[in-house]
Parts: C-alpha cells; structure tokens; sequence
C-alpha cells in the first residue's frame, strides 16, 4: 500500500536521505529506528508530499507523490514530530475545521469529531482553546486530527514523544487496536516501542536503511541472542575452562555477583549453545538456580548498526 | 471549497486571540484622530461635509497598521510548526495563500466598515455625495488589500514577525513616495518618462482618483494586478520554502 522507491533529499550539501526503499502492505506497523538527524522525519515528510524529494518516489494506495500530491494526502492521516496545533482554537474547532478540509460535511462533521473523541479519549477538553492543553493532550489531539477521516495509511512521527508511562502506553494501545485495517509507519528512538507494537522494523542511519525486518530478525543480529546466562551455588576454574571447551561457544564471561557464580555463555556467531550447556550441567550433575537463553538486544543491535557508519 | 476552510479558519482563529480587536480599536482610533486633528484632517476647519480629511490619510494609517495585521499570516505557521499540518492535508499551496489573504482582507474591510460614524456625521452635517463615498470606500479597501499582499508575501519570506513587519512596512512606504509632496517636487526634476513610470506604479494617483470619486479601469485594474502580483509571489515564496 505504501511503496517508498529510492528517495533522496539533499539540503544543499547536506545528504538528509540517500536513498531510501521499502514497502509496506495493510496490517503492518513499521517502526523507523534510527539515531537523530538520520533522516526519518525527513522521510515521512517526503511521503506526506510536505517536501518533495531530491530524486525519487513514493507511492501511497497506488498515488504517485510527485504527480498526485492531493491524493496522496486525502489517504493519509500524519502526526507531525511535536505536534503542532493551532494555539488559539478550541480542540473541537480545531478537529471541525480538519473535518471539513478532509471533505466531509454538515452532519458527517460532528460524527466524525465525536468518533475521534472516543477513540482518542479528549472530550473533557473539547472545548479548551489548545494552548492551555498539557503536552499528553496536544499529542492527542493531533493524533485524533490523524485519524479524522478514518484514513487506511497512518504516518506518525515519535508518536509517543515526551509523553509520561501511563500516556504511551494509552498512544501504543489505540495503534495496536488499529493495525489490522491500517498501514501504519512510527518513527521512535525508543526501543522497547519497537518490541510493543511493531511488526516490522527499518533501522535508518545517515540517510541509508541498514537493516530492515521483524523485531525479532532484528534482535538475532545481536550478539547476545542465544547466549546462556547461569546462576551457580559454586564454580571452579575448571568447570568454567571445560565450559568454554564447548561446541559453539565463543567465550565464558564470570559476570559480578557476590554469593552465588554468575555467568554468561557468549555463542559464536549464529551457534545454538542451550542444549550444549544443558546437558553439560546434567553430566556434570551441577544444578543452576538461574539458566536463561537470552533473546537478543534491540539496544545493542541498534548501537552497532548505527555506530560503525560513523 | 478548501479555500473557503481555510478562509473560515483564519477569520475565526484571528477573532479568537485579541490582537484582533486591539488592531480594530488602534485603527479606528488613528483614522478618527488623523481625520480630526489639527494640521492632518482639519476636519472641523474645512466647514464642508466631505470626507476628504477621513480618506486622505488612509495610506499613512495602512502603513503602520496592515504590515502589522499581515506580519502573522506566514511567519506564525512556519514558527509554530503548524504549515506541516496545513499543507498535509489537501490543501493546496495556491488555495492555502488564496484563502488566508481573503480572510484577513476580510478582516480589512471589517476594519474599515467599522469607520461607520464618521459616514453619519457628514451625513448630518451637510448633503455629500454618495457616489464620492462609494468610490473612495472602495479605493481604500483595494489599497488595503494591496498593502496586504505585500504583507503577506513578507511573512512568509521569515519565520519572524518583526523582520517581516519591517520588510513589509519599507516595500510598502517606496510604493507610497508620492504620497509626501516633497518627493513629488522632487519628481519634476527627473526625465518625465522616468517620474509619469514612478507615478504610474505608485499607490497615491491611483487612490487620488478613486477618492474624487472617478472608478476608472486602469485604477481599479492597477490594484488588482497588485494584488495577484504579490499574491502569487506569496505561492512562489511557499513552494519553494517547502523545497529548500
């Protein structure tokens, strides 16, 4: 549904963007890692047909951005990065005014304002004017105005930013109530978002796409995935070299505790150590409080693809 | 359609802050004191239900008070971020600056309606002309449109109001030269091409005419080709902005 074909911006000298692809189809949600400056807003501001690209398309429900820009508009809902929003209206006003630009009218209007209303949990400050409205009610506010005409791709720019615990979690809930019928693409730097609501995931670094795939695929690029951390009442020196002597593993790490011997098995590149260590502890009739396969870090994985660029 | 949104946003939004009615008593109260006063209007002095003394500041009034009015149409958006939004949604670039210009047009006009009274006073003085009334009303309110289109061209030059207000304020006064007779002496002393070409483009003769009462195409026609002029700049300014 949402086709990104090559995209460049150039800012005079600047490479804000240097090429970037990817496709994503209804019931994805597609999170836009990448530190800042690496080009995500940019990215979305190219696909919203808010700045038009150096060189390079993108096509929105089949609608071309460069020959199409209206189009391509009336399909999208966008959240921008801090929420602007007319300071001087009334949320309702404001979201009337939405309403109508995005085509619908006399009774529509209201029905549609009062959905979004729900949705968004706003009403007790519809008739606020929006400069006197805390941050987590700006950011809804400009979420609802998205969602006005119920549109099938979304495009949210750190939609959780600067918002307290309990708000991104209510923002991170209303997306994933909504992915099923919906394109949605979220940029963020937090990652544990990432692992909440997306189903996909572009890692985007110095205006390139390093890595792109599940949170899951993701995390096995780390080096932790697979690794065995154990907790032991007692360990010596050889029971630790034997250890290491294993199938598949790169090396022992003792980790620091004091009443007990933690420790953590590192695989090499791609090995399956669990059952390994597993059946070594058996053999060895060693019991282990603690035995844990690690999963893999989105954190880690993120700081090496985005740090070797530099 | 879209323009009409946007048109009914702007009006709206700008009656709901109070810079729209502190303008509103700031004008009416210049355009009175300047009718009045000793040594500009002379109203009372001249003995005539005319009203001359009330039109014949206009331009000088416009000049302080619409690149003021005008300083926010862009600058604001851009500064707060809310052009994203605006220019997100379907709207068009061409339909946003069209609309946004009619709304604060419209609020020029509403200003200038608002002058009401003195209509009545001359009215009770004496027995003036109506079309002279009519014609002159019109003139005013193409010239503040016209003073207006450069504002909002201005404004959307830069993100901050006060370089745009300057900006606006100084293209304005060189179209406005010829309303001080020290310039216009001045002009006798160029070749007549040169000084008929600076006379020709500039605000004075047009509205001079228009205020005797005299609705003549080329006057009219000059001011709306003004207007499309610096409105249609407005549309270059923005799309390239977005560009940049």
């Amino acid at each position: 549904m949402v086709e990104v074909d090559n995209l460049v911006k150039h800012y005079g000298p600047i490479r804000a963007v240097n090429g970037v692809s990817f496709s994503v189809s209804k019931g994805e949600v597609l999170g836009f890692l990448g530190p800042n400056g690496a080009g995500k807003s940019t990215t979305m501001k190219m696909i919203t047909c808010f700045l038009p690209p150096t060189s390079g398309t993108a096509r929105v429900k089949g609608h071309d951005i460069l020959t199409d820009p209206v189009k391509v508009r009336e399909q999208l809902g966008y959240l921008p990065e801090s929420a602007p929003l007319y300071e001087e209206m009334t949320v309702e006003k404001f979201l009337r005014f939405i309403a109508q630009v995005r085509g619908c009218s006399g009774a529509e209007v209201g029905k549609s304002v009062d959905r979004v209303f729900e949705t968004t949990q706003i009403h007790k400050v519809a008739h606020q004017p929006i400069h006197t409205l805390s941050k987590g009610f700006r950011q809804r506010v400009c979420f609802a105005q998205a969602l006005l005409h119920d549109p099938e791709v979304l495009i949210l720019d750190e939609p959780t930013d600067g918002l307290d615990p309990n708000q991104k979690q209510a923002v991170r809930d209303l997306i994933s109530s909504m992915k099923d019928e919906k394109v949605i693409i979220l940029s963020t730097h937090i990652l544990e978002e990432v692992d909440a609501i997306c189903t996909r995931a572009i890692i985007i670094s110095e205006g390139l796409v390093k890595v792109d795939g599940t949170p899951e695929e993701l995390r096995r690029k780390s080096s932790y995935f697979g690794a065995v951390s154990l907790k032991l009442p007692k360990a010596d020196r050889g029971f630790l070299d034997q250890l290491g002597q294993l199938n598949g593993i790169d090396k022992v790490e003792r980790l620091p505790s004091e009443e007990v011997v933690s420790i953590r098995c590192m695989p090499q590149s791609g090995k399956e150590i669990a059952t390994g260590v597993f059946d070594f502890l058996k053999d060895k009739g060693v019991s282990a409080t603690e035995f844990h396969v690690d999963e893999g870090r989105l954190d880690e994985v993120f700081r090496t693809i985005t740090r070797t660029v530099k | 359609m879209q323009i009409k949104n946007v048109f009914k946003r702007e009006l709206y939004a700008y009656f709901s802050t109070p810079v729209a009615y502190i303008f509103l008593v700031f004008f009416l109260i210049m355009t009175g004191w300047f009718t009045f006063a000793e040594g500009w209007g002379n109203f009372y002095e001249k003995r005539q239900a005319h009203l001359d003394p009330f039109f014949n500041f206009h331009n000088l009034t416009y000049l302080i008070f619409i690149p003021a009015v005008a300083m926010r149409a862009w600058s604001e958006e851009r500064r707060s971020g809310t052009v994203q939004l605006l220019l997100t949604l379907p709207i068009t670039v061409p339909q946003a600056v069209i609309g946004k210009f009619l709304a604060y047009w419209i609020f020029l006009g509403i200003a200038l309606l608002l002058t009401f009274p003195i209509v009545i006073t001359v009215f009770y003085l004496g027995d003036p002309d109506v079309g002279v009334i009519i014609s002159s009303y019109l003139g005013s309110f193409l010239l503040a449109g016209t003073f207006l289109s450069i504002g909002c061209f201005t404004s959307a030059l830069t993100k901050n109001q006060v370089i745009s207000f300057i900006l606006s304020m100084a293209i304005c006064l060189l179209f406005s030269l010829t309303e001080f007779s020290m310039i216009r002496s001045y002009l006798n002393s160029l070749p007549v091409s040169l000084a008929d070409a600076i006379t020709a483009l500039s605000f004075f003769e047009h509205f001079n005419a228009l205020k005797k009462g005299l609705i003549s195409f080329v006057d009219v026609f000059y001011f709306v080709a003004m207007m499309v002029f610096w409105v249609y700049s407005t549309i270059v300014v923005i799309e390239s902005k977005k560009s940049a």
